[in-house]
C-alpha cells in the first residue's frame, strides 16, 4: 500500500514513533559519549520502521518479547521513554531500579516480557506467552522480536515448531540487519532469506522491506488477524540495517567487506527522513504539521533525559530486594 | 491412611492443585498418553484435556522456556524434565531466564513455575541420566530447591512448590517413585525453609536431603543399638536452607554429618559444614562431615556404580569415625 491510502492519523503515529526511537537513541548515543552511563547499549538507528510498522498492528493487551536492540520495541509499545532512560543510566527511577539496564528493559504493564542479553532467549518465552494466549481463549497474539542470528539457535526452531504444531497466536519477526556483532549471516546461512525456514514448518514466512514502515505493516496486519483468528504463527522477515555498529562502542568497520559504501547505501533509505519526505510530498501533511509534531517530541525526549540525568543512584540495598518475593533467601 | 507409591504421591499432589487451580497447566515429554516416563501423570490426560497437560516435543529450551513465558502472562506452570541432567539442555531457560526475570525486572513480573524432574543413581543409568543436580543450580540465586524424602513430604512440598510465586526447582529421587508409603488421606502444603526432625538423637546429627534421609534412619536403627543416637534432619528445601534448625541441633550433639547424593565437590555438605563452622564453631567438638558421591561420573556398570552411591552402610560407616 502507498501513503495516500493511509489517514493521516495514522501515517503522522508512524512517523511520531520512528521520530521518537530516532531521538531516543541519539540521546543514549550522547548518554555514552559524554561518559554518563555504565556498560554499553545496542542502538535501534535505521530499523524504526521494523518495531513501529508491527507494534501498529497490536492492541493493547497483546505481549511482546524483545531483544539485546531493545530499546525501539519498547518506544513502539509506548513504553514510558523517562524510565527506560533513567534505566538506561541505572538509576533508582528506571523501570527496574537500575537492576537490569539497557538489555534488560522491561515493562510488564506494557505487555512487554523483557528485552533479553541470551541470544534466542526470548523466543521460547514468548511463544509461551501465545500458549497462555490459546489455554485461556482470548483474541490477544505475542510477537518475538530477533536478529537474524537468534534464528541460528536452537530456541527459533524449537519454538516455532511447537507454535506451528498447536496453532499458536505467535509472530516471530526477524530483524535482518545482515550482522550479527561481526559475523555476516550471509557467511553462515545458507539461504539468502531466513522466512523461507517458515515453509519447513508449514506456516507463511513473508521476507518485506523493513525500510518502509507501511510494508512492515501490512505484513504483521496479515499475521496477526491470522493469529487471532486462531491459525497459527507466521514468520516476517523484515530486511534492515543498524546505523551504528552492534553497540555504542563498536566502530564497525568489518561492514566494508563487500562494499566501500554499504553503510552509505542503506543510509539512503532512511526509514524515517525518507517516510517523512514522502508524507510530506504526497500532501498528506505539511512541513508545519511535521515540524510541531517533531518539537512535541522533541520536548518530551529533553525531559526524560532531564529525569534520567536528574534522578538518583539507587542505594546499595537495592541490590538485595527481588531475587524472591521475600526478597533474599 | 492409605499405602501409595511415592509417584502417586506426586500424581495426588498434581492432581489436586490442577482441580483447585485452572492456571495450572503441565508440558513435558510423555507426561500425557503414558502418563510420564516414572508415571507421575498418570490419568491427568484423561481428566484434565490435552491442553493443561501436553506432550511435547523434544525441546527443552523450547518449554522450559514456553513455561517461563506462561508463568510471565498469567499460568503456573508445571514443566516435567525426564530427568534432571536435562537441565542442562534447558540451562539458559533454567538459570539465565526463569532464575532472574523478577530481579532483572526490579520485582514487576514474578515468575510462578515449578520444573519437576528426577535425581540419583542406582538403576546402570551411567553418566547422563543419574546426576543430582541441587547444588549446581543452588549455585544461582532465583530459584527454590526442593528435594523430598518421602511420599508425603513429596506430595505436601510439591503442592507448595506450584502455590509459590517464584520458580521452584523440584528433584525427586527416580530410586524411590515405586517405592510404597503409608500416607493420610489428607496433605496439607508444607512451608519452604522448616526442616524436619526425622529422628530424635544427642549423640550426631546427620543434616539429610531426598533418600538420603531414608538410608540415614536406616543406619541410626543399627547405630542405635551400639548406643550411638543420631538426630536426622529433613532439609526438606536447600533453597530456602533452615540453618537454623541445623545449628539448634549442632548445639545439642557437637557433630555433624551432611548426607547428599550429588558429587562431594562445591556441594551441599561444603555449603551446610561451612555456615555451620561460621555461626557455631566453638560448639563443635569433631570437623564436619560429608557422605556423598565422590567426584567421578556416574558409571554404568553396577559393579562399579554401586560402591560409589551413598548408602546406609557409608552413613553408618561415616559416623562410626566419631565414636572410636
Ligand atoms: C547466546 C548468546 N550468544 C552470543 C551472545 C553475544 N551476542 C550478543 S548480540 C549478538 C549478535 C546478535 O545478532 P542478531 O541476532 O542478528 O541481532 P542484532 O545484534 O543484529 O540486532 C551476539 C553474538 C549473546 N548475547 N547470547
Ligand atoms: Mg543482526
Amino acid at each position: 500500500m502507498k501513503v495516500k491510502d493511509y489517514s493521516k492519523e495514522q501515517l503522522t503515529d508512524f512517523y511520531e514513533t520512528m521520530f521518537k526511537m530516532r531521538r531516543f537513541e541519539e540521546e543514549t548515543f550522547e548518554f555514552y559519549k559524554k561518559g554518563m552511563m555504565a556498560g554499553l547499549a545496542h542502538l535501534y538507528m535505521g530499523e524504526e520502521a521494523v518495531a513501529t510498522g508491527v507494534c501498529a498492528a497490536l492492541k493493547e493487551d497483546d505481549y511482546i518479547g524483545s531483544t539485546h536492540r531493545g530499546h525501539g520495541h519498547l518506544v513502539a509499545r509506548g513504553a514510558e521513554i523517562d524510565r527506560m532512560m533513567a534505566e538506561i543510566l541505572g538509576k533508582e527511577t528506571g523501570y527496574s531500579n537500575g537492576k537490569g539496564g539497557s538489555m534488560h528493559i522491561m515493562a510488564m504493564d506494557k505487555g512487554i516480557l523483557g528485552a533479553n542479553g541470551i541470544v534466542g532467549g526470548e523466543i521460547p518465552i514468548a511463544t509461551g506467552a501465545a500458549y497462555t494466549i490459546k489455554y485461556k481463549g482470548t483474541d490477544q497474539v505475542a510477537v518475538s522480536f530477533m536478529g537474524d542470528s537468534a534464528t541460528n539457535e536452537g530456541t527459533f526452531h524449537e519454538s516455532v515448531n511447537m507454535a506451528a504444531a498447536w496453532d499458536l497466536p505467535c509472530i516471530y519477526v526477524i530483524e535482518n540487519n545482515l550482522y550479527g556483532i561481526s559475523v555476516d549471516i550471509r557467511d553462515v546461512t545458507n539461504t539468502p532469506d531466513l522466512a523461507v525456514r517458515a515453509k519447513g514448518y508449514d506456516i507463511p514466512g513473508v521476507v518485506v522491506d523493513g525500510m518502509d514502515v507501511t510494508a512492515v505493516y501490512e505484513a504483521a496486519k496479515k499475521a496477526v488477524k491470522r493469529a487471532r483468528e486462531g491459525k497459527g504463527p507466521t514468520i516476517i522477515e523484515c530486511k534492515t540495517y543498524r546505523w551504528q555498529g552492534h553497540h555504542v562502542g563498536d566502530p564497525a568497520t568489518y561492514r566494508k567487506r563487500r562494499s566501500e559504501t554499504e553503510k552509505e547505501d542503506w543510509m539512503a533509505k532512511c526509514p524515517v527522513t525518507n517516510f517523512r519526505k514522502e508524507i510530506i510530498e504526497a500532501g498528506k501533511v505539511t512541513e508545519d504539521e511535521i515540524k510541531q509534531l517533531e518539537e512535541k517530541v522533541e520536548a518530551e525526549i529533553q525531559a526524560a533525559v532531564k529525569f534520567a540525568a536528574d534522578s538518583p543512584y539507587p542505594d546499595a540495598s537495592e541490590a538485595f530486594t527481588d531475587v524472591f518475593q521475600e526478597g533474599t533467601l | 491412611m492409605k499405602e501409595i507409591t511415592y509417584a502417586q504421591a506426586i500424581c495426588e499432589a498434581l492432581d489436586e492443585e490442577m482441580e483447585r487451580d485452572d492456571n495450572i497447566v503441565m508440558l513435558g515429554e510423555d507426561i500425557g498418553f503414558i502418563g510420564g516416563n516414572f508415571k507421575c501423570t498418570v490419568g491427568l490426560l484423561e481428566k484434565y484435556g490435552d491442553l493443561r497437560v501436553k506432550d511435547t516435543p523434544i525441546s527443552e529450551q523450547g518449554f522450559v522456556g514456553m513455561g517461563v513465558g506462561m508463568a510471565l502472562t498469567g499460568l503456573r506452570p508445571v514443566i516435567e524434565l525426564m530427568f534432571s541432567d536435562f537441565l542442562l539442555v534447558a540451562a539458559d531457560q533454567v538459570i539465565n531466564q526463569m532464575a532472574k526475570i523478577r530481579y532483572m525486572s526490579g520485582g514487576q513480573a514474578n515468575v510462578p513455575m515449578t520444573i519437576r524432574c528426577p535425581i540419583g543413581a542406582g538403576r546402570s543409568s551411567a553418566a547422563q541420566h543419574s546426576q543430582s543436580m541441587q547444588a549446581m543450580v543452588a549455585q544461582f540465586p532465583g530459584t527454590k530447591i526442593v528435594v523430598p524424602s518421602t511420599a508425603r513430604e513429596a506430595k505436601g512440598l510439591l503442592k507448595t512448590a506450584i502455590r509459590d510465586d517464584d520458580p521452584v526447582l523440584f528433584l525427586e529421587h527416580k530410586m524411590e517413585y515405586n517405592k510404597k508409603y503409608q500416607i493420610d488421606d489428607d496433605v496439607e502444603p508444607i512451608p519452604f525453609g522448616k526442616a524436619r526432625i526425622a529422628r530424635e538423637g544427642k549423640d550426631i546429627t546427620i543434616a539429610a536431603t531426598s533418600s538420603m534421609v531414608m538410608k540415614s534412619e536406616e543406619a541410626a536403627e543399627k547405630l542405635a543399638k551400639e548406643g550411638i543416637e543420631c538426630e536426622i534432619i529433613d532439609l526438606r528445601t536447600i533453597v530456602p536452607l533452615d540453618t537454623e534448625t541445623i545449628i539448634e541441633s549442632v548445639k545439642k550433639t557437637g557433630k555433624l554429618i551432611v548426607a547428599d547424593e550429588a558429587h562431594e565437590r562445591c556441594g551441599i555438605g561444603a555449603e551446610i559444614a561451612a555456615a555451620v563452622a561460621d555461626d557455631i564453631f566453638y560448639y563443635l567438638d569433631a570437623p564436619c562431615g560429608r557422605v556423598a558421591n565422590p567426584n567421578v561420573p556416574l558409571p554404568f556398570s553396577p559393579a562399579l556404580e554401586f560402591p560409589l552411591i551413598p548408602s546406609a552402610d557409608k552413613v553408618y560407616d561415616k559416623v562410626k569415625t566419631y565414636f572410636k
